[in-house]
């Protein structure tokens, strides 16, 4: 295990465009930590966002979580060209008559997804602690350490989207092509999801079938978090608006997520058995 | 002798193409095979399916004792096939040093090959600035990384200008010196014959014949011969037993033997008939010739 990641490593490391942008995702993961700065003030108005509860304690392990996970972008065109490289370069032909086999190879490409995920994981916690320590209203132990399903959910949240780009690169072979089948693809959610809505089933019916698509079933495990807040929440019962939303994360949606995860690796690697190269 | 690969009636279907059609052939340790044919006649597919990254329709091939699965095997073999592939972002080091990591070597043979290809100077220069020749040979030193039981090269002189050609050569002739196996692709007929003693013959997928290279055709040569009367010897050759095919060409007698028969024997024998040769050459077909002739016939 330990050989195929060093492999991995070997082959990122050394190329510069990988390691800017590896570099940069972690530089964001920590400048969430900026926002602590955002202040105005404006005369009579004061508003500082440290003290407008987002680091408190255990609503933090949400807030951060959410706003993080978009910067999984960066790591999706690396590992998206980690892949398709691999095609364009011939290499993975190389690789293999040295002596990987095909399952190595494809296990060597999905233990790095997984240790990306990891380390950013334990980024988000460690930077999150930081932020909770100093600015959350609540210091007790048992608070700090509740709602950490939502690490969880971050972490299941990454390999999934990372495997799905895994796939994409072998499937398509071309870095820029599969970053653009993506996109393409997350619009066609939506559009299946209104087509069924509007034509097929009903509007409620096409809800619960939306949450099995891969990225909407991504999404889901970490809901919006922004509702939660208390100053959203004052403003929505001024203008007369009850909001009532979960934000919990379930059970069935690891599940949804982990199986998505399991098809678009196998899938990779029947892919890679099946191709002649 | 032991066995380093056995094939067993390889096919190989590209959709309605048959590309290698039910080839067997095996290969010996210590032995320089070569495997001849013109372009598109199954070659690369053939080494494509041993080293897995080629899937077969159908047939069976099996590394060493047939007890190893195919990629531990490969860990054993070096290979190069048509084109040199190396991450272009990477130093000819880093690279070598990726394929230490997969064959699970040590890096210690690193600067030994580098300098056997003549490379170490320019070690920390990226492979994408390599010429081609530098290419072939930094796939060559890698293909040695794990001194190998058996070397596969595949057209490996392809591409190459005439200097690059003559340094790949004296790279494989110094390693065939050291009874490494090598086993050697290629449609060029000099190449083989220069470095192999075994052949295996392709065309469109098939084998035409394998064995040494000296017995390709059971041929016992020819004689080139000219006389006065060359009706006369014409008529006398065809009477005799020892001669098949009999054509004249440019007024100059050619006889094709079907058994052993030296010069001087003939020289007797038409002497005593009466007959005073003005030339009398016995040659060989050139492995050029005999190539035409099987690839032709079939």
């Amino acid at each position: 295990m330990v050989r195929l990641l060093q492999i991995e490593f070997i082959k990122l490391w050394n190329n510069r465009a990988s390691k800017i942008l590896i570099l940069s995702y972690f530089v964001l993961l920590t400048s969430i930590a900026l926002v602590a700065a955002i202040k105005f003030d404006i005369g009579p108005v004061k508003f500082h966002l440290a003290d407008q509860g987002i680091f408190n304690f255990p609503y933090i392990w949400h807030f951060n979580t959410f706003i993080t996970a978009i910067f999984k972008l960066f790591l999706a065109i690396v590992i998206v060209s980690m892949m398709a490289n691999e095609y364009s370069n011939k290499t993975i032909k190389q690789n293999l008559i040295d002596g990987l086999s095909k399952k190595e190879f494809i296990l060597s490409k999905f233990l790095t997804v997984v240790s990306f995920s990891l380390v950013s994981t334990l980024f988000v916690f460690v930077v999150s602690l930081l932020l909770g320590l100093i600015y959350s209203d609540y210091n007790e132990i048992s608070i700090i350490f509740s709602d950490l399903e939502f690490l969880l959910a971050f972490f299941v949240k990454l390999v999934g989207f990372f495997s799905f780009c895994l796939f994409l690169g072998i499937f398509v072979k071309r870095s820029a092509f599969a970053l653009g089948f993506l996109i393409l693809w997350s619009i066609l959610e939506q559009v299946v999801f209104g087509l069924l809505g509007w034509k097929v089933i009903s509007w409620d019916a096409a809800k619960i079938v939306k949450d099995f698509f891969p990225l909407q079933s991504m999404t889901n495990l970490i809901k919006e978090p922004f509702t939660r807040l208390s100053a959203v929440q004052n403003i929505g019962e001024q203008i007369g608006e009850k909001m009532n939303f979960d934000y919990h994360v379930y059970w069935y949606e690891f599940l949804i997520v982990s199986f998505w995860t399991a098809l678009f690796v196998y899938l990779s690697y029947a892919l890679l058995k099946k191709r002649d190269l | 002798m032991s066995t380093i690969l056995t094939v067993n009636h390889l096919t190989k279907n590209f959709g309605y193409l048959t590309a290698v059609k039910d080839l067997s052939f095996t290969i010996e340790k210590g032995n320089v095979y070569g495997i001849l044919g013109p372009n598109g006649s199954g070659k690369s597919t053939t080494l494509g399916i041993i080293l897995n990254v080629v899937n077969r329709t159908s047939g069976e091939f099996s590394w060493f004792d047939g007890n190893t699965s195919t990629h531990e095997a490969l860990k054993k073999v070096g290979a190069i096939i048509e084109r040199p592939n190396f991450y272009p972002y990477m130093t000819a080091i880093q690279n070598l040093k990726l394929v230490c990591k997969i064959k699970e070597v040590s890096e210690g043979k690193i600067q030994e090959k580098l300098e056997l290809v003549g490379l170490w100077e320019r070690r920390n220069s990226k492979f994408k600035t390599y010429s081609l020749g530098m290419k072939q040979r930094l796939a060559i030193a890698s293909a040695l990384l794990n001194d190998p039981e058996i070397l596969i090269l595949d057209e490996p002189t392809n591409g190459l200008e005439t200097q690059g050609i003559l340094h790949i050569r004296e790279i494989i002739k110094i390693l065939a010196k050291k009874v490494i196996t090598i086993l050697l692709a290629s449609h060029l007929l000099d190449e083989v014959e220069k470095v192999c003693s075994h052949v295996v013959i392709l065309r469109k997928g098939e084998k035409l014949y394998s064995g040494p290279v000296d017995q390709m055709l059971a041929s016992y040569g020819f004689f080139e011969l000219r006389t006065e009367d060359m009706q006369k010897l014409k008529s006398l050759l065809q009477k005799h037993l020892s001669f098949g095919n009999i054509k004249q060409e440019n007024g100059t007698l050619i006889a094709y033997l079907t058994e052993e028969m030296n010069a001087e024997t003939l020289n007797r024998f038409l002497f005593d008939e009466g007959m005073v040769l003005s030339h009398l050459v016995k040659r060989r077909e050139s492995l050029e010739e005999q190539f035409l002739t099987l690839t032709k016939n079939n």
